[in-house]
């Protein structure tokens, strides 16, 4: 970056509705430039924010993207159907089980592909298990952004190996799963391990308990995080923020309601929403949803029916979509997580496009950053919830 | 009161701490490599190739159809077909590989050689403890180095191993009880068949030696 960057990006800059806000500096002399990342212990990875401060204050904020850029899209248009199911497991490599899902629905859509019941049940019950234990680590890491240096962490991730273990007793493997596919699902899930799961699910109230007895009443925590990194809930629809994130802002939009896809239009659960849009109501949002997240397990496990996991008629390898397009978007932990694939008739796709719930939550960061002090920076950007797999693909 | 929440907080943490040494469910590490957690038996890892018998090159399941070098992802497998044929599990005539390389550094334990394989011929181990000195050629597993029994594959994976055990039993028999049938009309017509094809290479082999 050169020391001019800022004011050679202020003349390029488009007026517009979308723009943030400018801020003025309040005190004398130059502003610091400073690029926080791309090795920051807080950026989750390899990921840059070049602001400019005044003293403590942020006055511009740049994001930088594409240090794991490993171009996914485009060698999945070189590869088979199939050969594209192990990557999207490296997209979001915390939540691999909804990527495969998301990917799964795209292609069935493209080939007009039916699932068996037992195998939808199996593929909610491992998606919110997903969503609890991303939820889980993604607060245990924004407490940590707060300096409580890894108590919450561990907590967090106490719970997650349980999670991850049942993940590796049905799909071999902890996270990169690569577990669905086209018509159902690989293996089918045994007597003993819905019982495990069913054991897990029982224990994880008494976790969340434990949990928000550590967090939610703390002072510290209350007075880092409430009326911090506010994001307008009509910024956030323009934005096209999905997730937690829009939720927090107090739109009613989750695609489990909205698309119904799935089996999700037979279970009984409630989409918490808030009010201030700030940096704790995501926070508490994540709480609520692995709550509900846990009504879902629970019918789910009661009502899961037998049968096949996957479709006799399913091909596993070479086949030919007819041409066409078809996007398939799940409610990912993180947000709206889309596959768009355009078929020319190949045993390959002609175009294979990932919406990111995590890159496109990441794009309003400068706006929610812009007049707070350098530290919060730290602690909304923790509250995006991102994963740099996902963000650069 | 203010502080109240810090204190629950920190109470919670005492609960926590002093619990982990009465109750082993508080105490969720173990001290690798001196403590093992028990392997989960769906566990994969890298690939193997499994024989049959003693003879890890006679027993070889694989056939060199190479569906499983074409749909690796990563393209981490090499296989070379042999020229001549060996007999495989039902006793017919197969070809096998003459080589077959995978690099492990570039495998990412997809699994997916696993399902496309339609011989049963390649399976996941559970070795994980594989790291070397050696940066050129430590990772890169040739055929005797991925040739692993089937009482290996009984051993790490026993469910999996039983029920493909029973397909093979299965496909053996039915292919036993087909060759009978299809054996006395076809003795004729191979008799007549490979007089026929020797007659020619013979022939062939003696003009080489001429030029």
């Amino acid at each position: 970056m050169t020391p001019t960057g800022f004011a050679q990006e202020e003349k390029q800059r488009p007026e517009g509705w979308n723009r943030p806000p400018v801020i003025e500096p309040e005190n004398d002399g130059d502003l610091l430039e400073v690029a926080m990342g791309p090795h920051h212990p807080s950026t989750h990875g390899v990921f840059r924010m070049d602001v400019a401060l005044d003293g403590e204050r942020v006055i511009r904020l740049k994001p930088v993207f594409g240090y794991l850029h490993r171009n996914h899209e485009k060698l999945a248009e070189g590869m088979s159907y199939l050969g594209s199911m192990p990557f999207t497991d490296r997209l979001d490599y915390i939540c691999p089980l909804t990527n495969n899902w998301a990917y799964a629905i795209a292609v069935e859509k493209l080939t007009g592909q039916e699932v068996p019941e037992r195998a939808q049940y199996l593929r909610v019950i491992l998606a919110e298990l997903t969503r609890v234990q991303n939820h889980a680590s993604a607060i245990g890491f924004l407490i940590q952004e707060m300096g409580a240096s890894g108590t919450p962490l561990m907590y967090a991730f106490k719970a997650r190996e349980n999670i991850l273990d049942l993940f590796e007793s049905l799909t071999g493997a902890r996270m990169m799963v690569n577990y669905m596919r086209f018509g159902g699902c690989r293996v089918d899930a045994t007597p003993a391990w819905l019982a495990a799961t069913r054991k897990v699910v029982d224990e994880l109230p008494q976790f969340v308990e434990e949990f928000e007895n550590l967090l939610t009443g703390n002072e510290i925590l209350m007075a880092r995080t409430q009326g911090v990194g506010i994001l307008p809930a009509e910024l956030a629809i323009n934005a096209g923020v999905t997730g937690p994130m829009l939720r927090a802002a107090g739109v009613n939009y989750d695609i489990r309601k909205v698309d119904k896809y799935g089996v999700y239009d037979r279970f009984k659960f409630r989409i918490p929403l808030g009010e201030r849009s700030d940096v704790y109501d995501r926070f508490m949002i994540r709480f609520l949803e692995i709550k509900e997240s846990l009504a879902i397990l629970d019918q789910a496990l009661k009502q899961i029916p037998g049968g096949p996991v996957m479709d006799s008629k399913a091909k596993l390898r070479g086949f030919r979509p007819k041409p066409g397009e078809a996007y398939g978007r799940i409610e990912a932990p993180k947000g709206e997580l889309g596959f768009y694939l355009i078929s020319d008739g190949g045993p390959n796709p002609y175009r294979y496009r990932i919406r990111p719930p995590s890159l496109i939550n990441l794009t309003i960061l400068e706006d929610m950053c812009l007049g707070q002090n350098v530290a919060d920076v730290v602690l909304i950007f923790g509250s995006v919830d991102i994963v740099l797999g996902e963000v650069d693909r | 009161m203010f502080g109240e929440g810090i204190l629950k907080g920190l109470a919670e943490t005492a609960r926590n701490f002093v619990g982990s040494f009465v109750s082993a469910e508080r105490l969720t590490t173990v001290q690798y490599p001196e403590e093992r957690i028990a392997p989960i038996e769906a566990t994969r890892d890298f690939p193997f190739l499994v024989y049959d018998g003693a003879d890890w090159e006679a027993g070889l399941r694989c056939v060199a159809c190479q569906i499983c070098e074409k749909e690796c992802p990563p393209k981490c497998i090499y296989i070379e077909k042999s020229v001549d044929k060996k007999p495989d599990y039902t006793g017919r005539p197969q070809i096998y590989p003459k080589r077959f390389d995978i690099d492990i550094s570039v495998c990412m334990s997809c699994q997916i050689c696993v399902e496309v394989c339609p011989f049963e011929a390649i399976k996941m181990d559970t070795e994980f403890e594989l790291s070397t000195t050696d940066r050129f050629g430590g990772l890169l597993y040739d055929r005797k180095e991925l040739a692993k029994s089937n009482e290996h594959y009984h051993k790490i994976h026993p469910t999996e191993a039983a029920e493909v055990d029973a397909r093979l039993a299965e496909e053996k028999a039915k292919a036993e009880t087909k060759a009978k049938a299809a054996a006395e009309a076809a003795a004729a017509k191979a008799a007549a068949a490979t007089a026929a094809t020797a007659a020619p290479t013979e022939s062939k082999a003696g003009g080489g030696s001429q030029a």
